[in-house]
C-alpha cells in the first residue's frame, strides 16, 4: 500500500485503527486507496457521481410508471373495470423478488441502461396502478353523479372530480414506488449500470468501508426520498379533504397503504 | 460463495457443451441438477417462517399496547415505517458490525421488515371491530380481557391473516438478498452463477432458483389462506 503512496497517488491509505463505522464514514467524506492499490476511491466526488446515476435510473423508471399505470387505473377505476387486474397485478408484483427479476433480465435479454429501467419500471407500476384504482373507486358515488348533473364529461369528472380526490391515495402508492425503486437501484451495477450500490458489490476493491459507507448512503438517500414525497402529498391534497379526513384520520388510508405493501 | 461458484463451474464444464456453455435455458441441466436447489429453499424458508413469527409475536404485543394506549400508534408506526424503508440491501451491511455475518443478521433485517406490515393490519384489524359488538360483550359482563380475546381478535383475524400474508411474500422477496449477509438462501444461487458486477447470470439457474422463491410465496400465500377457511368456520357460512 505504501508502495502506491509514494508513487504520488492523490489519496492517503486507509485509516488502519478506526472502528467498522468511523472507517465508513471515512470512506464517504474522504477519498482513500482502493482495496487492491492502485487507485482512489470513496469520497464525496465518487458518491455524488454514484449517487447522481444512481438517482436518475431511478428517476425514469418512476416517470415510466407513472406514464403507464396512472391513465391505466384512472380509466378502469372511472369505468369500474378490471378490479380483479389491479389486485392481482400488485400481489404478483409482491411475490416476485428484485432480485431475480434483475437476474432473469440480464440473463435473458442482457446487460445495460434500458433493461434495469424495465426492471425497474416494472417494480414501479404495481403500487401505483392499485392506489389509483382504489383510490378512484373510493370516489363517493353521489360526488361523481353531481359532477355529471352539472353537465360534465366523462374526462372532466375523471380529471376534476376522481383525480383530485383520489391524490391523496395515489401519492401513498407513488411514494411506496419510489422508496422500492430506489432500493432496488442499489443492485443496478449487476447490470452493469453504475449506483450507490458499486460499492456495496465490489468489497475487493472497495472493502468493508465502502460497503457499510455505501450502505448509510443509501438508507439516508432513501429515507430522504421518502419524506420528501411525504411533505409533497401533504401540500398536493386539496385543503377541502384535509379538513374531512381529519375526523376519521388514517383509517382508510393507512389500510389502503397497507395492502398495497411491495417488496423493494 | 466462492466455493458455490467453484462447484458450479466445475458442474457445467463437465456437462460441457452447449446449451450450458451459452448459460442457455437447459431442461436437461435443470433435471440433473435441480438437487442443489433443495437445501437454498430449505434455508429460504427457514428465513421466512422466524423472521415472519418473530415479527408477529413483536407487532402482536405492540399492537395490543397501542389498543389500550391510543397515542402509541403514530409513534409505532413512525418507527416501524422508518425501518420499512431502508433497502434491504443496506440494512443487512449497515447491522454486519454488530450482528456479525450469518442467519441473526438475516433475521434481525427481515424482522425488522414485517412490523409495519403487521402492526398497521392488526391494529386496522381491532379498529375495525363493530362497537355493537364490543358494547353486547360487555353488557353480557365480559371484562376487558376477556372482549379483546374472545370478540375482537376473532373479528378481526381476517384482517391479521391478510397483514401475515402480505409480510409472508414480501419477506420471500427481501430473503433473496440475505446472502448478503451470510444467510443463504435462494438469492445465493442466483448470485453464484455470476461473477462480480457486468458477469453473465445463467438463465438455467435464475429460472429455477427465482421460479421457486415465487413458488414459495404462492405456497405460503395459499397455505395461510387455507388456515384462514379452517380457523374461521363462522365466515364460511356467512359467505
Amino acid at each position: 500500500m505504501s508502495r502506491h503512496g509514494s508513487e504520488g497517488l492523490a489519496c492517503n491509505p486507509a485509516p488502519s485503527d478506526a472502528s467498522a463505522f468511523g472507517d465508513a464514514l471515512d470512506f464517504i467524506v474522504s477519498e482513500r486507496e482502493s482495496i487492491s492499490g492502485g487507485v482512489c476511491i470513496g469520497g464525496p466526488g465518487e458518491l455524488l457521481d454514484l449517487a447522481g446515476s444512481h438517482l436518475s435510473v431511478s428517476l425514469v423508471a418512476i416517470a415510466i410508471a407513472i406514464a403507464i399505470a396512472l391513465p391505466a387505473a384512472l380509466y378502469l377505476g372511472h369505468y369500474g373495470r378490471g378490479e380483479f387486474l389491479a389486485v392481482s397485478i400488485s400481489n404478483i408484483g409482491r411475490a416476485v423478488p428484485s432480485l431475480a427479476l434483475l437476474a432473469f433480465f440480464v440473463a435473458f435479454l442482457g446487460i445495460g441502461f434500458s433493461n434495469v429501467v424495465a426492471v425497474l419500471t416494472l417494480l414501479a407500476i404495481p403500487p401505483i396502478l392499485t392506489n389509483t384504482f382504489v383510490g378512484v373507486r373510493q370516489v363517493s358515488r353521489e360526488a361523481v353523479d353531481a359532477a355529471r348533473g352539472v353537465g360534465m364529461t366523462e374526462g372532466q369528472i375523471i380529471r376534476r372530480i376522481e383525480l383530485p380526490l383520489a391524490l391523496p391515495t395515489i401519492f401513498a402508492g407513488l411514494r411506496t414506488a419510489a422508496v422500492a425503486v430506489v432500493a432496488t437501484a442499489t443492485i443496478a451495477p449487476l447490470a452493469n449500470v453504475q449506483s450507490l450500490g458499486n460499492p456495496i458489490l465490489e468489497p475487493q476493491t472497495y472493502g468493508n468501508a465502502g460497503q457499510l459507507g455505501a450502505a448509510i448512503v443509501v438508507a439516508a438517500i432513501t429515507l430522504a426520498v421518502d419524506a420528501g414525497l411525504g411533505v409533497v402529498q401533504r401540500l398536493a391534497t386539496s385543503p377541502g379533504l384535509k379538513l374531512a379526513g381529519r375526523a376519521e384520520r388514517g383509517k382508510r388510508f393507512s389500510y389502503i397503504r397497507t395492502r398495497s405493501l411491495t417488496s423493494p | 460463495m466462492r466455493s458455490l461458484l467453484l462447484a458450479q463451474t466445475q458442474i457445467r464444464e463437465r456437462t460441457g457443451t452447449g446449451c450450458v456453455a451459452e448459460n442457455g435455458f437447459c431442461p436437461d441441466w435443470i433435471a440433473e441438477n435441480f438437487d442443489k436447489y433443495w437445501s437454498p429453499l430449505a434455508e429460504h424458508v427457514f428465513l421466512t417462517v422466524v423472521s415472519v413469527g418473530i415479527g408477529f409475536a413483536i407487532a402482536f404485543s405492540l399492537a395490543l399496547l397501542a389498543h389500550r394506549r391510543r397515542w402509541l400508534t403514530g409513534p409505532i408506526i413512525g418507527v416501524t415505517g422508518a425501518l420499512y424503508t431502508v433497502p434491504s440491501v443496506a440494512a443487512f451491511f449497515l447491522l454486519l458490525p454488530i450482528t456479525g455475518r450469518g442467519n441473526l443478521t438475516a433475521i434481525v433485517a427481515l424482522t425488522a421488515y414485517t412490523l409495519l406490515i403487521l402492526f398497521r393490519n392488526i391494529t386496522t384489524g381491532l379498529r375495525n371491530v363493530p362497537e355493537d359488538a364490543r358494547d353486547a360483550a360487555r353488557g353480557m359482563g365480559l371484562t376487558d380481557r376477556q372482549v379483546l380475546w374472545r370478540v375482537e381478535l376473532p373479528l378481526s383475524t381476517p384482517e391479521i391473516l391478510a397483514g401475515v400474508r402480505i409480510a409472508f411474500t414480501t419477506t420471500v422477496g427481501l430473503a433473496t438478498l440475505a446472502f448478503f449477509a451470510g444467510g443463504g438462501g435462494l438469492g445465493e444461487q442466483i448470485y453464484s452463477s455470476k461473477a462480480g458486477t457486468g458477469g453473465i447470470f445463467f438463465q438455467s439457474n435464475v429460472v429455477v432458483a427465482g421460479g421457486l422463491a415465487v413458488l414459495l410465496a404462492a405456497v405460503g400465500d395459499l397455505l395461510i389462506l387455507g388456515f384462514q377457511r379452517l380457523a374461521l368456520p363462522w365466515r364460511r357460512v356467512a359467505t
